[in-house]
């Protein structure tokens, strides 16, 4: 129902709000290479917004580390709903290579609920153009779950305790 | 005024259209782009090779039982480096062109698990496991007829039954040139879980 509601919602426009949650740049660069006339991710009413407040989509790039937790939680709250979180690399969506890191609490969705991951080191620009298409409906998934018989159930990710967030709420 | 916008459009339409129709249209990557990881699991030797490579370590390498070894792939973090592809041994894995890769369920879209049937070890009753990595690395897999044999190289002498003769070293450097002989010879069947 979500998803209806979703496509609803985003049928015209997908204003992304690009946060960066610890990455090295490579899927920033990436995010912003889709928004050149080249990609023109404007096609699909995509547009980088400068407030989290007007944005429909956040879009993390990186793994969260532990700074950038409570304000990642702030950010998500300011998001109106609906809306949509968008995990942009490997990084964002698994933790990547520092998935285990002591600074690292792992990927975003660890933190957020993330609607959709675009793994890659960085993802080509088609494949973040993909991935918006998939958020508006326009394509197909492309992998499905095959060959599965056991899943793992988040062995990796370590509990830690993350500190709220000190000053004003 | 006028002039210079006329000018603009004209600029303008000579450029022509340069946006990609990329969704519409497939756009397959340039040479030597390196995507999704295959397996094929025929080929898998379960030698762990890519397990010790992988900068990320997403490959979780388990005996189930005494003859099955699960691989079990994380690919949501994988980092494409085709480091695994280079180093096995038996060119299981190969880099693909696919690269679009985007899910909502990461976790379930992008594991892989495959098992691979091992040889046992006689006494200790483990998978069959090389004694440093380089055998590891070089260990050429396992011959339907050498099932039976296996045991031989087993790194964990303290755990060999009490009871067992002990072969004599003759023996036992006999056992090993057999073992090296046939490297052509494929694996023991590979049972891809589905």
């Amino acid at each position: 129902m979500l998803k209806k509601l979703c496509k609803k919602a985003f049928f015209k426009s997908l204003w992304i709000y690009h946060t960066n949650t610890g990455a090295c740049n490579g899927c920033d660069i990436e995010l912003i290479d889709v928004l050149t006339p080249y990609y023109d991710a404007e096609r699909f009413g995509m547009k980088l917004v400068g407030s989290p407040r007007h944005a429909d989509v956040l879009v993390c790039c990186g793994p969260v580390t532990r700074q950038v937790v409570p304000a990642l939680k702030r950010l998500y709250e300011a998001v109106p709903d609906p809306k949509l979180v968008i995990a942009v690399g490997s990084c964002a969506s698994g933790g990547g290579i520092w998935y285990d890191s002591y600074n690292i609490v792992g990927g975003v969705d660890v933190v957020l609920p993330v609607d959709y991951y675009i793994p890659g080191c960085p993802p080509r620009p088609e494949a973040i153009l993909h991935g918006v298409a998939m958020a508006l409906g326009l394509v197909e998934k492309q992998v499905e779950a095959e060959g599965l018989r056991q899943l793992p159930d988040r062995p990796e990710t370590v509990p830690m305790d993350v500190p709220e967030h000190r000053g004003r709420k | 005024m006028l002039l210079s916008k006329l000018r603009q459009a004209l600029i303008c339409l000579l450029a022509g259209k340069v946006t990609l129709s990329y969704p519409a249209k497939p756009r397959p990557p340039e040479e030597g782009f390196r995507g999704y990881p295959e397996v094929d699991v025929n080929k898998c030797i379960g030698c762990g090779a890519c397990a010790a490579v992988c900068p990320a370590r997403l490959i979780k390498i388990e005996d189930v039982d005494q003859t099955t070894r699960r691989m079990t792939r994380l690919l949501e973090r994988c980092v494409f480096c085709g480091r695994c592809a280079e180093v096995c041994p038996e060119d299981a894995i190969t880099m693909s062109k696919q690269f679009e890769l985007t899910s909502d369920q990461a976790r379930q879209d992008l594991t892989h698990v495959c098992e691979v049937f091992m040889a046992t070890c006689k006494r200790c009753g483990r998978c069959y496991e090389p004694a440093t990595p380089l055998d590891r690395i070089m260990e050429p897999g396992f011959r339907h007829d050498q099932i039976d044999r296996g045991g031989d190289r087993c790194p964990y002498p303290e755990l060999r039954a009490p009871d067992s003769e002990s072969p004599s070293t003759d023996e036992h450097d006999e056992h090993d040139e057999h073992l090296d002989e046939p490297v052509s010879a494929q694996v023991a069947q590979v049972v891809e879980a589905k």
